[in-house]
């Protein structure tokens, strides 16, 4: 009976973890955003390196505990949705590192009157995978509170949507040349893709929480 | 040659075991929550423990049916059990073995002219309309109590896998223990009163009853059953028949081991006697049957969906269809047994108001002048016996009961040698006592035995007929049949 216990109480720590590491990287990715846009390369690498890092332990983890659940045929019922969302969580853990990447190598050159609008959706991004996360335990053990925080995230998402847009409406008519245009209308859409990321990811656990009520 | 009138029974058992254990562990080892392995163990040794300890009051529901008192008749009731089973499996039918030993013993009843307890039957056809119905109302309950529990518990998904598959372990091992003690009866029950082996002294200290030995091997049976065919049977109930969750389907075993626990348990029927309470008949009743209605239960409590009127109406037929096969079956059977084989299927109960039954008969104020006419004249059995009597006079219940009672002639001598057998285990020193200062009488009836004991020893007084007295009145009759059985001798043909 211990040995069982033991391995779920392993498990539930790997998953927290894995959690976290969603969480960290989400705030990490707007704090480099706000290094990036404020000219701070060093701050902004380091942050960087750092999202990398985690994006690497979280897939460790996500393995391990998707073996776990095989190997010990655990929650057999709702092992295919859990390992659904763990897998698609590590979906926008990898478009922040990939963003963040990408800024890195390309380096766009954001005017000064559009950083306020990055560093908006890169905030509200970050917003949206908090309330992700915050879904996704409550999932574990309040199936009836996911509910409320999906509603949350999906709200950020849609104002993610809007600071886009609006973005987007500033970059085309604004007096820059078309190629610098495009990059940075490429940029809004990487920053963007935390938020759509989490609201997939809330629709799956939506569903899921609707199938583990008793 | 007792092995071979034994296996129709361990046949019973058998299927039994192949069929119902799935009812207990199917959707845990189907949903993969617990292994067949230990699904299997756990059933059996349970199964076995439940049948050997608890077997005995459902096994004494179905003697007071009918007493099948010849092992070649226990052997073709319960074959044509057996069969009854198989074809209505085969044809794709629920059928219950439970409803098909009572229509066995029915159709035996039929055949020798045996009374059938009418209020036995009674008791055992409520039993079986009752028993889905309390399995709907402790599944609604149960699982009104999980829900509320997961809900406000805040248990963490992982850790309620965990408990579910411990508590699905524990429940399904009190499903095995009630299946034991209620289904033994279907398997091993018509052995019973005919069955020549006397009690067992293990180590000295233990006293083991013929009765226990045979639901031992038919517990055996049961757990051959489990661990040979009933994993294929499992993973089908499990995975088609419902589509429970864990905690479900833990509701459900729990649902199912209560009722059948109920029907079977002797320690409930004396708390509740002794509570002034009216008991619940020990009767075997159908562990399907009771899944179905705790799984009806659910769906009643979640809004009534999904709720196929159906299936209940193919189950109430099942209460029809299966014990009249049985008794045709078993009708034919014994005919063919006795007539062909010249196989003895039933020990002969005849009757006869003997001058000393015309008085008893008088004295309890049951006697008729109209049925002078049949004085000294030897009935085979029950049937002819009865039809005569209400030829001559229509007596009522209860004077037709003390008319039975006095003229059922029988045959016993008290020889010193079965003197020296009395089981100081089974009766107290004061009634062995009085057994022994009849050596070498005879008598032609039970109630003459009964009353030169209780002239003996006042151990032997009838104990009066009152609820408090339940307990006590059943010890009493078993103390009897005891006598009874190890002093009867054959009948003298006339």
């Amino acid at each position: 009976m211990k040995s069982l216990f033991a391995k779920t109480k392993f498990l539930e720590s790997r998953i927290e973890k894995y959690l976290d590491h969603t969480s960290e990287v989400a705030m990490l990715f707007r704090e480099a955003m706000k290094d990036y846009l404020e000219g701070r390369d060093e701050e902004f690498e380091a942050r960087r390196r750092q999202v990398t890092d985690l994006e690497k332990q979280a897939d460790e983890i996500r393995l391990e505990v998707e073996r776990q659940l095989y190997l010990e045929t655990l929650i057999p019922e709702s092992r295919g949705d859990v390992l659904g969302i763990l897998e698609h969580t590590d979906e926008v853990i990898t478009a922040a590192k990939t963003t963040l990447m990408l800024l890195s190598v390309q380096r766009p050159n954001i005017p000064e009157s559009m950083r306020a609008d990055y560093r908006e959706l890169a905030e509200y991004g970050c917003r949206a995978v908090q309330e992700l996360v915050m879904g996704i335990r409550a999932y574990f053990r309040t199936a009836a509170s996911v509910r409320d925080h999906v509603h949350k995230v999906v709200f950020w998402e849609g104002e993610a949507d809007t600071v886009a847009e609006r973005l987007k409406r500033k970059i085309f008519s604004s007096d820059l040349e078309l190629a610098r245009k495009l990059h940075l209308g490429d940029f809004v859409v990487h920053v963007d893709t935390l938020a759509d990321g989490a609201e997939d990811v809330g629709e799956r656990l939506s569903i899921s929480a609707i199938k583990r009520s008793v | 040659m007792i092995l071979l009138f034994l296996s129709s029974g361990l046949f019973l058992g058998w299927s039994l075991g192949a069929n119902d254990a799935a009812n207990v562990f199917g959707t845990a080892v189907a949903t993969r929550m617990v292994r067949f392995q230990t699904a299997a163990i756990v059933s059996s040794v349970f199964i076995v423990i439940g049948a050997v300890v608890a077997g005995g009051g459902t096994t004494a529901t179905l003697g007071d049916l009918g007493a099948v008192n010849a092992l070649g008749g226990s052997f073709m009731v319960a074959l044509a059990a057996a069969l009854a089973v198989m074809w209505m499996t085969r044809a794709g039918l629920p059928v219950s073995v439970s409803q098909a030993i009572i229509g066995g013993i029915i159709g035996w009843n039929l055949f020798t002219g045996t009374r059938t307890d009418v209020a036995s039957l009674v008791k055992i056809i409520s039993s079986w309309v009752a028993c889905p119905l309390l399995a709907a109302g402790f599944a609604a309950l149960l699982y009104l109590a999980a829900r509320t529990v997961v809900a406000r518990a805040r248990i963490h998904l992982l850790e309620l896998d965990a408990g579910t598959r411990y508590f699905l372990i524990a429940a399904g091992a009190f499903g095995a223990f009630a299946l034991g003690a209620n289904n033994i009866a279907n398997v091993m029950g018509v052995f019973v009163p005919a069955f020549p082996m006397k009690s067992l002294s293990l180590f000295g200290a233990f006293q083991v009853t013929h009765a226990q030995i045979l639901f031992f091997v038919g517990g055996l049976a049961i757990a051959v059953g489990v661990f040979t065919y009933s994993q294929r049977v499992m993973m089908t109930v499990g995975k088609s028949l419902f589509k429970l969750n864990p905690v479900t389907a833990l509701v459900v075993v729990l649902a199912e081991s209560l009722v059948l626990f109920l029907f079977a348990s002797e320690g409930l029927e004396n708390w509740l006697i002794g509570h002034g309470l009216p008991p619940i008949p020990l009767v075997p009743v159908s562990s399907s049957q009771a899944v179905i209605g705790a799984v009806i239960g659910i769906a009643l409590v979640k809004g009534g969906r999904g709720v196929k009127l159906a299936v209940l109406g193919r189950v109430a037929g099942g209460w029809v269809a299966t014990p009249a096969i049985a008794t045709l079956v078993a009708f034919l059977g014994l005919f063919f047994l006795q007539n062909v084989f010249g196989v003895v299927v039933r020990r002969p109960v005849p009757f006869e108001l003997t001058p000393p039954a015309v008085q008893r008969i008088a004295g309890q104020g049951a006697w008729d002048p109209a049925l002078g006419r049949l004085s000294g004249i030897r009935f085979r059995n029950a049937g002819e016996f009865s039809a005569a009597l209400s030829k001559e006079a229509d007596l009522g219940a209860r004077r037709l009961e003390a008319v039975f009672e006095a003229s059922e002639i029988d045959s016993f001598v008290i020889d010193p040698p079965g003197t020296w057998e009395l089981d100081a285990s089974v009766l107290t020193a004061g009634q062995i006592d009085a057994v022994r200062s009849l050596v070498r009488t005879s008598y032609r009836h039970k109630w003459q035995l009964h009353e030169a004991l209780a002239g003996a020893s006042n151990e032997w007084a009838p104990v009066p007929d009152t609820r408090a007295n339940h307990l006590r009145k059943k010890a009493f009759a078993s103390e009897l049949r005891y006598v009874f059985d190890l002093f009867r001798v054959e009948l003298d043909s006339r």
